[in-house]
Protein backbone atom coordinates (compact mmCIF):
# COMPACT_ATOMS: atom_id res chain seq x y z
CA UNK A 1 0.00 0.00 0.00
CA UNK A 2 1.68 3.37 -1.53
CA UNK A 3 -0.49 5.86 1.27
CA UNK A 4 -1.74 5.04 4.80
CA UNK A 5 -5.31 5.03 5.63
CA UNK A 6 -4.36 7.00 8.91
CA UNK A 7 -3.85 10.83 8.32
CA UNK A 8 -0.80 12.22 10.40
CA UNK A 9 0.81 9.34 9.23
CA UNK A 10 3.91 10.88 7.07
CA UNK A 11 5.56 14.55 7.57
CA UNK A 12 4.29 16.25 4.69
CA UNK A 13 1.09 18.07 4.64
CA UNK A 14 -1.46 15.65 3.09
CA UNK A 15 -4.73 15.76 3.26
CA UNK A 16 -6.41 14.60 -0.09
CA UNK A 17 -7.93 11.64 -0.82
CA UNK A 18 -5.72 8.91 -2.26
CA UNK A 19 -6.48 6.11 -4.71
CA UNK A 20 -5.36 2.22 -3.05
CA UNK A 21 -6.38 0.30 -6.55
CA UNK A 22 -8.07 0.83 -9.48
CA UNK A 23 -10.50 -1.68 -11.64
CA UNK A 24 -11.78 -1.23 -14.92
CA UNK A 25 -15.49 -1.16 -15.73
CA UNK A 26 -17.18 -0.81 -19.03
CA UNK A 27 -13.91 0.90 -20.40
CA UNK A 28 -13.79 2.93 -17.31
CA UNK A 29 -11.33 3.07 -14.94
CA UNK A 30 -12.83 3.54 -11.12
CA UNK A 31 -10.81 3.64 -7.91
CA UNK A 32 -11.23 2.64 -4.37
CA UNK A 33 -10.03 5.30 -2.58
CA UNK A 34 -9.30 5.64 1.34
CA UNK A 35 -12.67 7.14 1.57
CA UNK A 36 -14.23 4.10 0.43
CA UNK A 37 -12.24 2.27 3.32
CA UNK A 38 -13.08 5.09 5.90
CA UNK A 39 -16.67 4.75 5.23
CA UNK A 40 -16.55 0.97 5.48
CA UNK A 41 -15.01 1.38 8.88
CA UNK A 42 -17.54 3.66 9.66
CA UNK A 43 -20.42 1.40 8.41
CA UNK A 44 -18.59 -1.82 10.53
CA UNK A 45 -18.79 0.85 13.69
CA UNK A 46 -22.45 1.38 13.17
CA UNK A 47 -23.20 -2.25 12.10
CA UNK A 48 -21.14 -3.69 14.94
CA UNK A 49 -23.25 -1.47 18.01
CA UNK A 50 -26.56 -2.30 15.71
CA UNK A 51 -26.22 -5.89 15.99
CA UNK A 52 -24.64 -5.79 20.16
CA UNK A 53 -28.03 -3.45 20.86
CA UNK A 54 -29.95 -5.68 18.81
CA UNK A 55 -28.94 -8.82 20.93
CA UNK A 56 -29.08 -6.77 24.45
CA UNK A 57 -32.69 -5.33 23.62
CA UNK A 58 -34.08 -8.70 22.95
CA UNK A 59 -34.10 -9.67 26.62
CA UNK A 60 -34.56 -5.95 27.70
CA UNK A 61 -35.46 -5.26 31.08
CA UNK A 62 -37.91 -3.02 32.46
CA UNK A 63 -34.98 -1.24 34.35
CA UNK A 64 -32.88 -1.00 31.70
CA UNK A 65 -29.15 -1.86 32.15
CA UNK A 66 -26.23 0.93 30.62
CA UNK A 67 -26.48 -0.33 27.04
CA UNK A 68 -30.31 -0.33 26.89
CA UNK A 69 -30.39 3.13 28.26
CA UNK A 70 -28.12 4.12 25.59
CA UNK A 71 -29.89 2.76 22.83
CA UNK A 72 -33.32 4.12 24.43
CA UNK A 73 -31.58 7.52 24.78
CA UNK A 74 -30.63 7.47 21.11
CA UNK A 75 -33.42 6.57 19.95
CA UNK A 76 -35.58 8.68 22.16
CA UNK A 77 -33.50 11.66 21.11
CA UNK A 78 -33.84 11.34 17.36
CA UNK A 79 -37.57 10.74 17.90
CA UNK A 80 -38.27 14.15 19.85
CA UNK A 81 -36.45 15.76 17.49
CA UNK A 82 -38.18 14.69 14.23
CA UNK A 83 -41.58 15.33 16.11
CA UNK A 84 -40.62 18.81 17.41
CA UNK A 85 -39.32 19.34 13.63
CA UNK A 86 -42.07 17.69 11.66
CA UNK A 87 -44.69 16.91 13.69
CA UNK A 88 -47.41 14.09 13.68
CA UNK A 89 -46.49 13.23 9.78
CA UNK A 90 -42.50 13.18 10.06
CA UNK A 91 -43.22 9.75 12.43
CA UNK A 92 -42.14 8.02 8.83
CA UNK A 93 -39.25 9.86 8.43
CA UNK A 94 -37.35 9.25 11.66
CA UNK A 95 -35.73 5.98 10.35
CA UNK A 96 -34.29 7.90 7.59
CA UNK A 97 -33.49 10.92 9.56
CA UNK A 98 -31.84 8.77 12.52
CA UNK A 99 -29.76 6.78 10.09
CA UNK A 100 -28.74 9.69 8.29
CA UNK A 101 -27.64 11.56 12.01
CA UNK A 102 -26.11 8.36 12.78
CA UNK A 103 -23.57 8.06 9.71
CA UNK A 104 -23.14 11.92 9.44
CA UNK A 105 -22.32 11.76 13.00
CA UNK A 106 -20.12 8.77 13.24
CA UNK A 107 -18.20 10.19 9.92
CA UNK A 108 -17.39 13.27 11.38
CA UNK A 109 -16.21 12.30 14.40
CA UNK A 110 -14.02 9.59 13.11
CA UNK A 111 -11.73 12.27 12.33
CA UNK A 112 -11.08 11.75 16.09
CA UNK A 113 -9.53 8.31 15.47
CA UNK A 114 -7.12 9.11 12.80
CA UNK A 115 -9.06 8.70 9.59
CA UNK A 116 -9.55 11.31 7.00
CA UNK A 117 -13.63 11.79 7.39
CA UNK A 118 -15.86 10.81 5.32
CA UNK A 119 -17.59 13.35 4.82
CA UNK A 120 -14.47 15.43 3.97
CA UNK A 121 -14.80 13.89 0.32
CA UNK A 122 -18.29 15.34 -1.78
CA UNK A 123 -18.62 11.77 -3.20
CA UNK A 124 -20.58 11.35 0.15
CA UNK A 125 -22.48 14.39 0.59
CA UNK A 126 -23.37 14.96 -2.84
CA UNK A 127 -25.65 11.30 -2.69
CA UNK A 128 -26.48 11.97 0.86
CA UNK A 129 -28.31 16.15 -0.53
CA UNK A 130 -29.78 14.17 -3.15
CA UNK A 131 -31.38 11.62 -0.98
CA UNK A 132 -32.84 14.42 0.51
CA UNK A 133 -33.60 15.98 -2.74
CA UNK A 134 -35.55 12.89 -4.19
CA UNK A 135 -37.07 12.64 -0.91
CA UNK A 136 -38.80 16.43 -1.02
CA UNK A 137 -40.10 16.56 -4.07
CA UNK A 138 -40.98 12.46 -3.57
CA UNK A 139 -43.04 13.53 -0.56
CA UNK A 140 -44.27 17.48 -2.07
CA UNK A 141 -46.07 15.12 -5.31
CA UNK A 142 -47.32 12.64 -2.33
CA UNK A 143 -48.80 15.42 -0.39
CA UNK A 144 -49.60 17.93 -2.78
CA UNK A 145 -52.13 18.50 -6.21
CA UNK A 146 -49.88 19.02 -8.99
CA UNK A 147 -52.23 22.19 -9.31
CA UNK A 148 -50.64 23.45 -5.73
CA UNK A 149 -47.31 22.60 -7.14
CA UNK A 150 -47.24 24.58 -9.87
CA UNK A 151 -48.67 27.74 -8.08
CA UNK A 152 -46.09 27.01 -5.75
CA UNK A 153 -43.46 27.18 -7.99
CA UNK A 154 -45.40 30.23 -10.08
CA UNK A 155 -45.00 31.18 -5.99
CA UNK A 156 -44.72 35.35 -5.98
CA UNK A 157 -47.03 36.05 -9.16
CA UNK A 158 -50.01 34.29 -10.45
CA UNK A 159 -49.84 31.13 -11.64
CA UNK A 160 -51.05 32.08 -15.06
CA UNK A 161 -48.06 34.25 -15.46
CA UNK A 162 -44.85 31.78 -15.08
CA UNK A 163 -42.08 34.06 -15.38
CA UNK A 164 -40.74 33.48 -11.52
CA UNK A 165 -40.53 29.90 -12.64
CA UNK A 166 -36.98 29.67 -14.02
CA UNK A 167 -35.71 31.17 -10.41
CA UNK A 168 -37.79 29.32 -8.14
CA UNK A 169 -36.41 25.98 -10.35
CA UNK A 170 -32.83 26.82 -9.84
CA UNK A 171 -33.44 27.77 -5.85
CA UNK A 172 -35.41 23.73 -5.98
CA UNK A 173 -31.70 22.89 -7.77
CA UNK A 174 -29.12 24.84 -5.39
CA UNK A 175 -30.82 22.82 -2.41
CA UNK A 176 -28.90 19.41 -2.42
CA UNK A 177 -25.68 21.50 -3.95
CA UNK A 178 -26.02 23.82 -1.39
CA UNK A 179 -26.96 21.05 1.72
CA UNK A 180 -23.95 19.08 0.63
CA UNK A 181 -20.86 21.07 -0.34
CA UNK A 182 -21.45 23.19 3.52
CA UNK A 183 -21.46 19.42 5.24
CA UNK A 184 -18.41 18.91 2.90
CA UNK A 185 -16.62 22.30 3.16
CA UNK A 186 -16.49 22.54 6.79
CA UNK A 187 -15.46 18.61 7.58
CA UNK A 188 -12.88 19.61 4.98
CA UNK A 189 -12.00 22.99 6.47
CA UNK A 190 -11.05 20.97 10.06
CA UNK A 191 -9.46 17.73 7.95
CA UNK A 192 -6.81 20.88 5.96
CA UNK A 193 -6.59 22.53 9.39
CA UNK A 194 -5.86 19.19 11.67
CA UNK A 195 -3.32 18.26 8.26
CA UNK A 196 -1.78 21.48 8.82
CA UNK A 197 -1.18 21.20 12.18
CA UNK A 198 0.08 17.87 12.08
CA UNK A 199 2.43 18.36 9.27
CA UNK A 200 3.77 21.69 9.90
CA UNK A 201 4.14 21.39 13.63
CA UNK A 202 5.25 18.21 13.52
CA UNK A 203 7.76 18.82 15.91
CA UNK A 204 5.89 20.24 18.73
CA UNK A 205 2.14 18.97 17.72
CA UNK A 206 2.01 16.57 21.35
CA UNK A 207 -1.27 16.69 23.20
CA UNK A 208 -2.63 19.88 22.81
CA UNK A 209 -4.14 19.33 19.10
CA UNK A 210 -6.57 17.21 21.09
CA UNK A 211 -7.88 20.75 21.90
CA UNK A 212 -8.08 21.16 18.27
CA UNK A 213 -9.90 17.96 17.66
CA UNK A 214 -12.92 18.38 20.21
CA UNK A 215 -13.76 21.78 18.10
CA UNK A 216 -13.10 20.92 14.33
CA UNK A 217 -14.77 17.16 14.85
CA UNK A 218 -16.63 16.85 18.13
CA UNK A 219 -18.19 20.58 18.07
CA UNK A 220 -17.94 21.35 14.06
CA UNK A 221 -19.04 17.45 13.63
CA UNK A 222 -21.97 17.89 15.87
CA UNK A 223 -23.24 21.16 14.46
CA UNK A 224 -22.76 20.08 10.67
CA UNK A 225 -24.98 16.82 11.42
CA UNK A 226 -27.57 18.57 13.71
CA UNK A 227 -27.88 20.94 10.85
CA UNK A 228 -28.09 18.60 7.55
CA UNK A 229 -30.81 16.96 9.43
CA UNK A 230 -32.24 20.07 11.00
CA UNK A 231 -32.31 21.61 6.92
CA UNK A 232 -33.68 18.31 5.65
CA UNK A 233 -36.56 17.70 7.94
CA UNK A 234 -37.93 21.62 7.12
CA UNK A 235 -37.41 21.03 3.61
CA UNK A 236 -39.77 17.81 3.74
CA UNK A 237 -42.24 19.48 5.94
CA UNK A 238 -42.55 22.23 3.84
CA UNK A 239 -43.33 20.13 0.82
CA UNK A 240 -45.67 18.16 3.03
CA UNK A 241 -47.79 21.80 3.16
CA UNK A 242 -50.09 22.92 5.43
CA UNK A 243 -51.58 20.83 7.50
CA UNK A 244 -54.74 19.50 6.74
CA UNK B 1 12.44 37.88 -14.41
CA UNK B 2 13.16 35.92 -17.60
CA UNK B 3 12.92 32.37 -16.33
CA UNK B 4 9.30 32.44 -14.92
CA UNK B 5 7.41 30.56 -17.10
CA UNK B 6 3.63 30.79 -18.04
CA UNK B 7 2.96 28.40 -15.11
CA UNK B 8 4.79 29.92 -12.49
CA UNK B 9 2.68 33.15 -13.41
CA UNK B 10 -0.39 31.17 -13.16
CA UNK B 11 0.19 29.70 -10.02
CA UNK B 12 1.47 32.83 -8.15
CA UNK B 13 -1.75 34.31 -9.72
CA UNK B 14 -4.10 31.44 -8.23
CA UNK B 15 -2.06 32.21 -4.73
CA UNK B 16 -3.03 35.54 -4.45
CA UNK B 17 -6.68 34.66 -6.12
CA UNK B 18 -7.14 31.91 -3.07
CA UNK B 19 -5.74 34.86 -0.56
CA UNK B 20 -8.76 37.01 -2.48
CA UNK B 21 -11.48 34.55 -2.11
CA UNK B 22 -10.93 33.74 1.56
CA UNK B 23 -11.85 37.46 2.12
CA UNK B 24 -15.35 36.19 2.00
CA UNK B 25 -14.86 34.69 5.35
CA UNK B 26 -15.88 38.99 6.54
CA UNK B 27 -19.38 38.20 5.90
CA UNK B 28 -20.12 34.88 7.85
CA UNK B 29 -18.35 36.35 10.66
CA UNK B 30 -20.19 39.84 10.66
CA UNK B 31 -23.42 37.85 10.55
CA UNK B 32 -22.52 35.30 13.13
CA UNK B 33 -21.93 37.73 15.41
CA UNK B 34 -24.91 39.52 14.74
CA UNK B 35 -27.02 36.61 15.66
CA UNK B 36 -24.74 35.88 18.30
CA UNK B 37 -25.89 39.14 20.08
CA UNK B 38 -29.39 38.98 19.21
CA UNK B 39 -29.51 35.94 21.18
CA UNK B 40 -27.41 36.81 24.11
CA UNK B 41 -29.86 39.54 24.08
CA UNK B 42 -33.23 37.02 23.95
CA UNK B 43 -31.77 34.47 26.88
CA UNK B 44 -31.37 37.97 28.93
CA UNK B 45 -34.75 38.83 28.03
CA UNK B 46 -36.28 35.44 28.79
CA UNK B 47 -33.43 33.04 30.03
CA UNK B 48 -36.04 30.14 30.20
CA UNK B 49 -36.36 29.67 26.54
CA UNK B 50 -31.90 29.40 26.67
CA UNK B 51 -31.97 25.66 24.86
CA UNK B 52 -35.04 26.93 21.89
CA UNK B 53 -32.90 29.77 21.42
CA UNK B 54 -29.53 28.29 21.41
CA UNK B 55 -30.65 25.61 18.65
CA UNK B 56 -31.82 27.88 16.80
CA UNK B 57 -28.87 30.45 16.92
CA UNK B 58 -26.61 27.36 16.00
CA UNK B 59 -28.71 26.48 12.90
CA UNK B 60 -28.89 29.81 11.52
CA UNK B 61 -25.65 30.00 11.98
CA UNK B 62 -24.26 26.99 10.22
CA UNK B 63 -26.27 28.83 6.91
CA UNK B 64 -24.99 31.51 7.55
CA UNK B 65 -21.50 30.42 7.41
CA UNK B 66 -22.23 28.40 3.93
CA UNK B 67 -20.99 31.82 1.84
CA UNK B 68 -17.61 31.94 3.67
CA UNK B 69 -17.32 28.10 3.06
CA UNK B 70 -17.60 28.53 -0.97
CA UNK B 71 -14.97 31.14 -0.33
CA UNK B 72 -13.09 28.54 1.43
CA UNK B 73 -13.53 25.92 -1.33
CA UNK B 74 -12.82 28.48 -4.38
CA UNK B 75 -9.37 28.52 -1.93
CA UNK B 76 -8.56 25.07 -1.79
CA UNK B 77 -9.54 24.60 -5.44
CA UNK B 78 -7.14 27.26 -6.59
CA UNK B 79 -4.25 25.99 -4.45
CA UNK B 80 -4.52 22.54 -4.33
CA UNK B 81 -6.26 21.27 -7.27
CA UNK B 82 -4.95 23.86 -9.75
CA UNK B 83 -7.80 24.39 -12.18
CA UNK B 84 -6.11 26.85 -14.51
CA UNK B 85 -2.92 25.31 -15.13
CA UNK B 86 -2.88 23.73 -18.71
Amino acid sequence: MEHEILMASGTDVDFMIHGLFSYELFGQTFWITTSHVCILIVMLILIGFALVVNRRMKRATKVPGTLQNIAELIVEKLDGMVHATMGKRGRGFANYIGTVFMFILVSNISGILGLRPPTADFGTTLPLGLITFFLIHITQFRYQRPKEIWEGMCSPLPAWLPIWLPINVISEIAVPISLSLRLFANVLSGTVIMALVYALLAKIAYGWPAVLHVYFDLFSGAIQTYVFCMLTMTYISNAMGDEA
Amino acid sequence: MENITGTDLILACSAIGAGLAVIAGIGPGIGQGIAAGHAAAAVGRNPGAKGDITSTMLLGQAVAETTGLYGLLVALLLLFVKPLVP
